[in-house]
């Protein structure tokens, strides 16, 4: 499992998928022309705000709604139009959805059953995948006597007894308390290192996504704004959206006034500008957006040498950081977050006049 | 003042004069009849009025009539067929109409799955009266059937009821996590969605049962003759005054009604 | 991987292609499907027949019962009028005319005793603990969904010349003979009140239940007495609840067949029977059917203003 995920397989391939609710009064278009590759034994998030079209997303992938228009393809096979029950696809639904009727083992053995497999087969199989989410014990339990962690363990048991090759996970563990969550969040990475199957995990909470994914799509009205790795995601933000979204940005206007091989140069105003290596992006318009995180700038008090200058407005002290609020000569604000190092602390009262160091190689051009 | 009429009461905002003893009478004039026809059904003597110590022998009397257990069982049989036949129907029915997306037409279905419930009986026996008498007429069947098939269509929105409650309460995920795990519709339906709708069906299947062997008008009007039930056998008994006897068969169906729709709330509630 | 679920169904693999309108034109199809035999049972034995008897109404009656088909007014002319058979004088049907009234008073009547008994016992159950208050609805219930014939018969035995409130009171001194109260209007219209009391008590119920006692407290708040709040304040709030459960009474008080017959002892008919006696000994088809129809539109005007009711407490 050490070759570069970018080797692998393609496991499940959205190509141009569009899906529209159409009612007598109203149709959403819940997917825009979604082209997505989620590669073999890849933990890939789904991150997006409440509506954003995440669970839909997954839906086509397991069946349960199929594309206005486009195809949905695993390992290859077009299976857009497939019923759920014939695809190789399993879900952890997001209030885990166990039949009440059943105990724990046969809520497990439920799907091995349905595919006929022979008894015992069936046996081995949830004893191992109730040992793989340490619930070996309680596997003669009614679903109703086990408290809400227990479930979501028997839910994410159920969905791989099939050994399904992609595995469906819908903010499977918002409705856990915060404890629960992170021990949760180990457990699933765990298990996907071991089964070695394909997660596909939605979520709306960044954080989550950011620690646990091998890569992430960052979707936003049913458009996927980016796909990437989590560190490219957060340091190379294409799309506004996606830099407020993710962590917390300062957003420059400036106008490209120079632009060759290896620079561009925006103009902040007649008195800033700064230069930064190109390559990033090839820009035709003259107007652009820079985004910096608040980590990434420092202050001086000696302004002169300072990109952007301004007044403290406001400082807030957080233990490892500070954050100071500048008020530019622009008019904006500008946040800077600023590490506190024993012995090395900075000090900038309120109402003095300072300076933004900028670093152009953690500044990004955003596209519009 | 205001305060010192009720100076010996603790103010309370649903107290209202007299209301509870007038429950308390209401239930009493609801319960009254009927216990005391329970316990004239254990008298001993013939007068239905005056106490002359406990007895079975009312109830061996009508036990022992041929003619009673006749209609008792033909009362049975009706009330077994229809309410099974009519529970099956709504059970599908319902599946048909709840947890849908609206479709046209839905209001119609609704209309006529309720139709029993809004036109007075009378009316509907007199339609069944009137269509029954020209299938009859050319058919020269005099069967059974006519009766049964009255009972199971009054019986069905009786059986939809409940069903319809108790499916509308399920959550739809339940079956997408069994498709999503291999199972087709069939069997979604035979391992999921039957198992967790059958207090339901048990339900309406009681109330449907109760129903039917309770009916006195529509089956007066569609039966033929030598087809009394049990209830138009006792309406017909009426001429001679009521018997000990009549109290006592009363008081065994009674019984039987009583344990149906107790069993009808529990399901109901669990 | 090897045992993948791929492999198990990929014999079943075809490629079904459709769109969501095909889709969802399926779902609607198999939805009609499951309904068809309820409905086919329904109209064979319930809603088609209605069809039927409005045509019988224009009909003329046979000698023995049933009908001649040929087209007549009869059926509905014989609803109000009847003709005299020796001078063909046209009159007004005085007995069918008294039969409807009695029918409309008696159905009164009773809505208006078990709307008295009824509202009581609602606000009783309506303010037990949420613990009890299942029970009691039960109790309320339970005489609901036992056989209409037998309760009858209970209250008969009761009210009879020889039943327990005249022995009671002969026993105990206070009267010499007994009151006759069975075989009256009086007692057709208590013994409706007995029967469909339950109709009355649940949606007054509902109502009570929805009641904001807050604004109570606020009435007693601004000095307000027990009646005032009563008459001013709980009995405008419930009045959605006093409608439908008057309406829910009268329906059946209206279309009665059991309960006059047993109780009214063949002498005080109500419609219900009026009714069946052209079935039977009256061998009158059309009338019997024109009369059906009569209490038919009669019903569903009620059930109408009944549905409006709902609609407006739902707004
Ligand atoms: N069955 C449906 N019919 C009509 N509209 C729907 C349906 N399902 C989803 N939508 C709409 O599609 C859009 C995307 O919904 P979706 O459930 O995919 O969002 P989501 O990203 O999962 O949101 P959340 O984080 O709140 O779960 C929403 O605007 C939603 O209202
Ligand atoms: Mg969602």
């Amino acid at each position: 499992m050490s070759d570069p995920i970018s080797q692998r397989q393609i496991a499940v391939e959205i190509d141009s998928a569009t899906k529209i609710f159409e009612s007598e009064t109203s149709s959403v278009t819940a997917l825009d022309n979604v082209s997505l590759k989620i590669r073999e034994n890849e933990f890939f998030t789904l991150l997006g705000p409440s509506g954003c079209g995440k669970t839909t997303l997954l839906r086509l992938i397991a069946g349960f709604e199929h594309p206005t228009s486009g195809r949905i393809r695993l390992y290859q096979e077009d299976i857009t139009f497939l019923p759920p029950y014939t695809r190789p696809v399993n879900t952890v639904f997001q209030n885990y959805a166990l039949f009440p009727h059943m105990t724990v083992r046969q809520n497990v053995s439920f799907g091995l059953e349905m595919l006929k497999r022979p008894k015992g087969e069936i046996e081995k199989t949830v004893d191992e995948v109730l040992n793989l989410v340490r619930m070996e014990e309680l596997g003669d339990r009614q679903t109703s006597d086990i408290s809400g962690g227990q479930q979501q363990r028997v839910a994410l048991a159920r969905a791989l007894a099939p050994k399904p090759k992609v595995l469906l996970l819908d903010e499977s563990l918002s409705a856990l308390d915060y404890k629960l969550r992170q021990d949760m969040q180990i457990e699933l990475k765990r298990l996907q290192h071991e089964t070695g199957i394909t997660f596909v995990f939605v979520t709306h909470d960044q954080e989550e996504a950011l620690t646990m994914s091998d890569r992430m799509a960052v979707i936003n009205e049913g458009r996927v704004l980016q796909v990437g790795t989590p560190s490219e995601i957060y340091n190379f933000p294409t799309e506004r959206f996606v830099a407020e979204f993710i962590g917390d940005s300062n957003f420059l206007e400036g106008q490209i006034t120079e632009q060759n091989e290896t620079h561009v140069r925006v103009q902040f105003s007649p008195a800033s500008a700064v230069e930064l290596p190109s390559g990033q992006t090839l820009l035709s318009a003259k107007k652009v957006t820079v985004a910096v995180r608040p980590e990434q700038a420092t202050l001086t008090s000696a302004t002169e040498q300072a990109t952007l200058q301004g007044v403290v407005k406001s400082m807030v002290y957080f233990g490892t950081h500070t954050h100071y609020v500048v008020e530019l000569d622009s008019g904006d604000e500008f946040t800077v977050h600023l590490q506190n190092i024993r012995g090395h602390e900075l000090h900038y009262e309120n109402g003095s006049r300072i300076g933004v160091m900028l670093d152009p190689a953690a500044m990004q051009i955003l596209k519009d | 003042m205001l305060v010192a009429k009720n100076r010996n009461r603790e103010f309370s905002v649903r107290y209202l004069p007299g209301f509870s003893s007038m429950a308390i009478l209401c239930f009493v004039l609801l319960y009254a009849p009927i216990v005391a026809l329970v316990i004239y059904s254990f008298n001993s003597g013939t007068n239905i009025a005056l106490w002359e110590g406990f007895s079975l022998q009312w109830y061996v009397v009508a036990w022992e009539n041929e003619l009673v257990q006749e209609v008792t069982f033909r009362s049975l049989i009706v009330a077994s067929i229809a309410s099974v036949t009519a529970t099956t129907l709504a059970t599908m029915a319902a599946l048909g109409t709840t947890r849908t997306r609206n479709y046209r037409g839905q209001m119609v279905i609704y209309a006529v799955i309720n139709q029993p419930l809004m036109v007075p009986e009378i009316v509907t026996g007199v339609a069944l009266l009137i269509f029954f008498a020209i299938i009859k007429a050319a058919t020269g069947y005099h069967g059974l059937t006519y009766l049964v098939a009255a009972h199971t269509a009054f019986c069905i929105p009786f059986a939809y009821m409940p069903i319809r409650a108790r499916l509308e309460g399920m959550d739809g995920i339940l079956e997408t996590a069994a498709q999503d795990l291999y199972a087709t519709p069939v069997q979604t339906l035979r391992r999921i969605t039957l198992p967790l709708l059958w207090p339901g069906i048990l339900a309406g299947l009681m109330l449907a049962f109760v129903i039917s062997l309770d009916d006195v008008v529509i089956t007066e009007l569609v039966k033929s003759a030598g087809q009394d039930t049990l209830p138009t056998y006792m309406l017909g008994q009426l001429r001679r005054g009521i018997t000990p006897e009549v109290n006592a068969i009363s008081s065994a169906l009674l019984g039987v009604s009583v344990l149906l729709v107790s069993i009808f709330f529990i399901l109901r509630t669990r | 991987m090897s045992n993948s679920a791929a492999e198990v169904r990929s014999s079943n693999r075809g490629l079904h292609e459709h769109s969501e309108v095909a889709r969802r034109k399926k779902e609607v199809r198999n939805n009609l499907l499951l309904c068809t035999p309820a409905l086919i049972v329904l109209i064979l034995a319930a809603a088609g027949p209605l069809l039927i008897v409005l045509i019988y109404t224009f009909l003329k009656a046979g000698p023995y019962g049933g009908v001649i088909w040929e087209w007549s007014w009869d059926g509905w002319f014989q609803v109000f009028l009847k003709k005299d058979i020796f001078d063909d004088t046209v009159s007004i049907a005085d007995a069918h005319i008294s039969i409807f009234w009695r029918s409309v008073k008696l159905s009164v009547q009773s809505t208006l005793t078990a709307l008295i008994l009824g509202f009581p016992t609602a606000y009783f159950i309506a303010t037990r603990s949420p613990n009890t208050r299942n029970l009691w609805l039960f109790l309320i219930t339970i005489p609901f969904w036992t056989n209409l014939l037998i309760r009858t018969f209970a209250i008969m035995q009761v009210i009879r010349d020889q039943g327990i409130i005249n022995t009671l009171l002969i026993n105990f001194g206070f009267i010499e003979t007994p009151i006759e109260m069975l075989y009256t209007e009086f007692s057709i219209m208590l013994g409706m009140a007995y029967v469909y009391l339950p109709l009355m008590v649940l949606p007054l119920y509902a109502s009570i239940e929805k009641l904001d006692f807050r604004l109570i407290e606020a009435a007693y708040d601004l000095y307000a007495t027990r009646i005032f709040v009563l008459w001013r304040i709980i009995i405008p709030l419930v009045k959605p609840g006093i409608i439908a459960g008057s309406i829910l009474v009268f329906i059946p008080s209206l279309g009665a067949y059991v309960t006059p017959r047993v109780l009214g002892g063949g002498k005080n008919l109500m419609l219900g029977n009026l009714i069946e006696l052209q079935f039977g000994q009256g061998r009158n088809w059309p009338l019997g059917a024109a009369l059906s129809i009569t209490l038919l539109v009669i019903v569903m005007v009620s059930l109408l203003v009944y549905v409006q009711n709902l609609q407006r407490k739902s707004d």
